[in-house]
């Protein structure tokens, strides 16, 4: 089976929305991202059948860049993640009436297209080009649709744009340089480079510096809550949900297997970035007045785990990384469409309006708790596996870590609970909330099951991952 | 069969708890009620049949579910273990839970939610049958959460007050501090055996000639820290008075007879790690010791009666925590036992009370309860005793023990526990005194409306005191059934049948004694001068303190919670801000300086040739020096 | 030809072109009227093409010959377009001053 097959449908499928106009365009959209996410499902029972999941092609001869795209094991898990997603995002729309609607649903079919392109991609060039692809649909859907003043959301919108496209250039330098020294462009070349310490060093931060402003790690994170508070939701979630995950995995993909040398070097001094983010993050979180901010600080802690797990540099960690990351997914997601759901009754996202929705809505209230459960690692639940595993690798490098990680545990619960009483518990609010729709019931629930299901048998995603990422630490350590 | 018996051990009360969620709303109150009481009470049925079983093989049951996490160097199943450890835990979480679960049919029945009520109770016994079940620290870790859950969900059960939010969320993050610290603990166990189950665990220390003691000394420190956040020990033990917003049911179940004693059992099971970690095993008798006599003394003039009686439980989870710091187990599990009887009983008997007086729970506006409410007070009076350490209860037994062993270890701890033992003594029967001696002194209304609780609540009630009153039978001085029925656990030899001598004998007069004063005291200051407690404003002096709890809630308040939000709100305001001019500030930079370059473009051609011929000019000059 | 070079020297030639080169260049400077900005442009394009043949004869190559036939034709098409933009700005503004050609202000 041709894995270019997925990106096809996903292009196709920007541009049959556009065409489809303005009232078929979320359906046709969700058609489009359904047939996508069964091509990934079929890609991952032929990987499983052993077949090698990869395509190449020269694309331009001088300098060598080729159409390459491979798929192992973490590759497919990340390809599964978007286009689960997709659909799951495109759904939870449905309730929501976008003027130009036609445009909206094909950025997202196209940014979802880029993404996938970014997992796949196993040439540098062509990789760098999905990577920054996929920031121009985000950046039209935050700017059109999003919501709140606009010359303040224009500010924060531009900020992003820039901010990360300034880091990604730094990137690119990193490759125009291993280029020079390999001769192509293709990752197997440049893992098989013999770079010195110096050369290293230089790549490692490069590389840094584009992926810490994705991720973000603190003190990169500026544009996050701003943009996150300011995009429409399903901007949002895009970009909690997947987005921030490609950093993560070009961490593990391109960061650390070409800079053995670097990333051992400066291993302390990476987790400390990570746990800095989750203390940090959790602590901003506390008092946060807008719901979204709250959660794109929650955002943050986690994904400052989740960068602490990748960078321990052994398979425990990057495997509960790369668990976190998926479980981070769906609930973030979960948790901003919960968000919405409230915006669309009370038109609101401040956290003092709010308040009293649980007696008015149980069923919301109680799949919002399994939601926020989720967020704070209750065991059973997909995050748990991941915390725990990016916990333990921590405690296998030094306690402390550990401990410092762990604060999230406390300090997540925290936040999280005191944001959930002062928004659904108390008196009954005076404004009337409906209870769930069928459709939002849909949603959550596929996210609810989604946890629980792999809270309870993570194992079929370990088995997916750890020979991908084993090879991954195999080319860490050979190279000393 | 062991397979299928064990699942639906495990799985009833989860069965349960889905069924009265998704449809408790529709078969209406009293059937839910029946189905989560049913449920429960299935898997006490399924724990009889285990232990009638295990009683006769002596042999543990390990079930491998499925295969759960894994890590580099061990994995993790579901497995469930079934030795004498867990099946007597389960023998009195499953079978006090189904007396609550029917005592809850009666006492929720006004409350609109009671089909909730009984779906989080169900799932409350789902995960505490899961903690003492799993035969691994992991599982035992779902369970241990997922209780705390519970607590969280039941304390805050009526969710339109937030003051019970606050008191629940308070309690889920105290818990979860204490969490961190079993995770810790679970991390080096984990780094340093390969392994988390139990048995293996067991076997690889036992075979292992070096092992790093230091290591698991801390491991050991970081488990008790877990143990101290589950079952309320200084400096964790504030959550549980608070948990009291909970209903009273939930007060007896999770905050009186299970949970609150996860970490005896965790401590328990985990005896051989703890065994090499003797400095860790000082703490924790220090710990639990000091525990005990604080809460006791806060426990002298509270005058809430669901209160006095949490206090009370953190004093006597004190004393259990004194007994396991000297490795006495067994007499840290018959204590447990008993306590679960008869605290279970005083809370369902204060939840009887407060019942009849519509939701009164302030001790000075009751009294005279003896007259009309004869069965509640006379196992409140069978438990009081029981508590307070008077021969033939249970009570006294099992607190003797733990006299007795503090007595060979530390004299000085012996005299705090028995100090405690003292003001317990007190405070019970101040508690009673003042709730069913007298005359009534609430409202004229409660008054004509005061009546003896349905026999669904008294139900229990009888029962509860029938074991409390013969619960001690289990553990005898001279021949103890517990004990041996626990021994297989133990690497050491458990007390064997303590030679009985003068020493023993003095000992237990004394803590009679110590009892019986206490009991005296409190006789003297209510019947005899017939005192009342003074209103809030009129509190004075040391009592003050007391009543205000040592103030400790507001110090770890001024401490940790004003700071990390003042910390939250720098972040916030100062630090948010910092960064974000900075990144703008580059952007300003390079806006500054492209609007400096700007004034270059005159516009003027001439000015634009000038420069041209300039540039020429110097490249030439420069091509020509080069050389 | 030779003779000629001889005769002369081939540093005349160079002096000749510098000459030229610099009125050229001082043409461009300081005249206002953009058809003679353009004219000394062009003298200084000649100026170099002079030189051109010089050396090209100097070093018997004919390069540089060649190079200055393309030299012209490229400065003939560009006489014609430049020609063609001039008329164009006279047509507009009345005026081929270039002190008044401010548009491209910044």
């Amino acid at each position: 089976m041709n894995v270019s097959l997925l990106l096809i449908i996903l292009l196709v499928g920007a541009f049959a929305t556009y065409f489809a106009g303005d009232k078929l365009a979320s359906k046709v959209a969700l058609l489009f991202s359904l047939v996508a996410f069964g091509i990934s499902i079929a890609l991952l029972n032929a990987y499983n059948a052993g077949e090698n999941i990869s395509f190449f092609k020269f694309w331009i001869n001088k300098p060598a860049i080729s159409y390459s795209l491979t798929a192992d094991g973490l590759s497919l898990i990340m390809l599964l993640l978007t286009t689960a997603l997709t659909p799951l995002i495109i759904y939870s729309s449905f309730g929501n009436e976008y003027k130009n609607a036609k445009s909206f649903y094909a950025l997202i079919l196209f940014m979802s297209f880029a993404m996938a392109g970014t997992f796949l991609a196993s040439d540098g060039l062509l990789y760098y080009i999905f990577w920054e692809l996929s920031l121009i649909p985000i950046y039209f859907i935050a700017l059109i649709w999003g919501n709140g003043d606009t010359e303040e959301r224009k500010k924060a919108v531009v900020k992003f744009f820039i901010y990360t496209l300034a880091g990604s250039l730094f990137m690119l330098i990193a490759f125009v340089y291993l280029y020079q020294k390999a001769g192509s462009f293709l990752i197997e070349d440049f893992y098989k480079l013999d770079l010195s310490r110096m050369e290293q060093f230089w790549i490692f931060w490069a590389f840094f510096l584009a992926y810490a402003i994705k991720i973000p790690i603190i003190p990169f994170h500026t544009w996050q809550a701003k943009v996150y508070q300011k995009a429409p939701t399903v901007g949002t979630m895009l970009l909690s949900g997947i987005m921030l995950k490609m950093g993560l995995y070009s961490v593990l993909r391109w960061q650390i297997p070409i800079t053995p040398i670097a990333s051992k070097t400066y291993l302390p001094i990476l987790i400390g970035f990570g746990i800095a983010g989750v203390i940090y993050g959790s602590i901003v979180a506390l008092r946060q007045k807008d719901l979204k901010k709250l959660l794109a600080y929650s955002s943050l802690a986690h994904v400052g785990l989740i960068a602490a797990g990748c960078y321990t540099l052994n398979s425990d960690g990057l495997r509960g990384a790369v668990l976190q990351m998926l479980a981070h997914g769906f609930v973030v997601v979960g948790l901003f469409f919960a968000a919405e759901i409230i915006y669309r009754r009370f038109e609101t996202r401040t956290i003092a309006d709010m308040g009293g929705i649980r007696t008015q809505a149980p069923k919301f209230a109680s799949l919002f708790m399994i939601l926020v459960l989720a967020s704070v690692a209750l065991p059973t639940t997909f995050n748990f596996v991941g915390e725990f595993t990016v916990l333990y690798s921590l405690a296998q490098i030094n306690l402390w870590f550990a401990l410092l990680g762990g604060t999230t545990i406390i300090l997540g619960a925290y936040y999280m609970l005191k944001m959930y009483q002062q928004v659904m518990l108390g008196e009954t609010n005076t404004k009337v909330f409906a209870d769930v729709t069928l459709h939002e019931t849909v949603v959550l629930v596929i996210i609810v099951a989604v946890i629980f299901i792999f809270g309870l048998y993570p194992r079929p995603i370990n088995e997916l991952i750890t020979p991908a990422l084993d090879q991954i630490v195999r080319t860490l350590y050979k190279i000393q | 069969m062991n397979t299928n018996l064990a699942l639906l051990l495990l799985l009833a009360p989860l069965l349960g708890f889905l069924f009265n969620i998704f449809f408790g709303k529709n078969i209406g109150k009293t059937a839910s009620g029946v189905v989560g009481t049913l449920t429960v009470a299935v898997s006490f049925i399924a724990t009889l049949i285990f232990f009638l079983q295990i009683n006769e093989t002596k042999e543990a049951v390990q079930i491998d579910l499925f295969n759960w996490m894994r890590t580099n160097n061990f994995r993790v199943n579901f497995g469930l273990l079934l030795d004498q450890l867990s099946i007597l835990w389960l023998l009195f979480v499953t079978g006090i839970g189904s007396l609550i679960h029917l005592y809850s049919i009666s006492y929720m029945h006004d409350d609109e939610n009671m089909h909730k009520f009984f779906a989080y109770l169900n799932l409350f016994v789902f995960f505490m049958i899961t903690l003492v079940i799993g035969s691994n620290l992991l599982v035992l870790f779902i369970g241990w959460e997922g209780v705390g859950l519970c607590s969280y969900l039941l304390i805050g059960f009526w969710h339109k007050n937030q003051e019970y939010n606050d008191a629940a969320k308070k309690a889920f993050i105290m818990n979860r501090i204490g969490d961190l610290g079993l995770l810790i603990g679970i991390f080096i166990i984990g780094s340093l055996f390969s392994t988390l189950d139990y048995t293996t665990l067991k076997t690889a220390i036992a075979s292992s000639s070096n092992l790093d003691l230091s290591m698991i000394s801390l491991a050991a420190f970081a488990l008790f820290i877990g143990a101290c956040g589950k079952s309320a020990q200084i400096p964790l033990y504030t959550w549980l008075p608070d948990a009291m917003a909970g209903p009273t049911p939930v007060s007896a179940l999770i905050h009186a007879a299970t949970m609150v004693t996860a970490g005896i059992f965790m401590i328990t099971r985990l005896n051989f790690v703890f065994d090499l970690a003797p400095e860790v095993q000082n703490i924790i008798a220090i710990i639990g010791a000091v525990t005990s006599l604080v809460a006791a003394t806060i426990a002298l003039v509270q005058t809430d009666i669901k209160k006095v009686l949490a206090y009370s439980t953190v004093s006597q989870l004190g004393l259990m925590f004194l007994a396991l710091g000297f490795g006495a187990y067994e007499v840290a599990v018959f204590h447990v036992i008993t306590h679960a009887f008869f605290k279970a009983c005083l809370f369902l008997g204060s939840g009887s009370v407060i019942h009849a007086l519509h939701g009164e729970q302030d001790m000075r506006r009751m009294g005279g309860l003896k007259k009309v409410m004869g069965i509640t007070f006379i196992t409140f009076l069978i438990s009081s005793l029981a508590i307070s350490g008077i021969p033939p209860f249970s009570g006294f037994f099992s607190k003797d023990e733990i006299l007795m062993t503090a007595f060979q270890h530390n004299v000085v701890l012996w005299v705090i526990a028995s100090l405690a033992s003292l003001m317990t003594a007190f405070y019970m029967f101040r508690l009673l005194y003042l709730t069913f001696y007298k005359d009534f002194r609430g409202t004229e209304h409660q008054k004509s409306h005061l009546h003896e609780s349905p026999g669904l609540i008294t139900f229990p009630l009888i029962v509860l005191a029938i074991l409390a009153a013969v619960g001690g039978s289990i553990s005898l001085p001279t021949n103890s059934w517990l004990n041996g029925y626990l021994a297989p656990l133990f690497s050491k030899e458990a007390h064997e049948a303590h030679h009985f001598g003068t020493q023993e004998y003095t000992l237990m007069a004394v803590a009679v004694i110590g009892g019986l004063v206490g009991i005296g005291i409190a006789f003297a200051k209510y019947i005899k001068q017939n005192q009342v407690p003074a209103e809030d404003a009129e509190i004075t002096g040391f009592a003050k303190v007391l009543y205000n709890k040592y103030y400790v809630d507001e110090i770890y308040d001024a401490i940790f919670v004003n700071s990390i939000n003042a910390l939250s709100r720098f972040f916030r305001d100062y630090i948010e801000t910092a960064l974000s001019a900075f990144v703008f500030g580059l952007g300003k930079v390079t806006n500054e300086i492209s609007y400096q370059g700007k004034k270059l473009q005159t516009g003027s051609i001439g000015f634009y040739l000038f420069v041209f011929v300039l540039g020429l000019c110097s490249i030439v000059t420069y091509l020509f020096l080069a050389q | 030809m030779t003779n000629i070079l001889n005769e002369i020297g081939i540093e005349n030639y160079i002096f000749l072109s510098v000459i030229l080169f610099c009125i050229g260049v001082f043409g461009v400077l300081y005249r206002r009227n953009a058809i003679i900005v353009f004219m000394s442009i062009e003298i200084m394009l000649n100026a170099v093409n002079l030189l051109f043949v010089a050396f090209s004869t100097y070093h018997q190559d004919a390069q540089g010959q060649v190079f200055v036939f393309f030299s012209m034709a490229v400065a003939a098409a560009e006489v014609a377009v430049g020609l063609a933009i001039l008329v164009s700005i006279f047509r507009n503004l009345g005026s081929i001053d270039i002190n008044n050609l401010k548009n491209l202000k910044g």
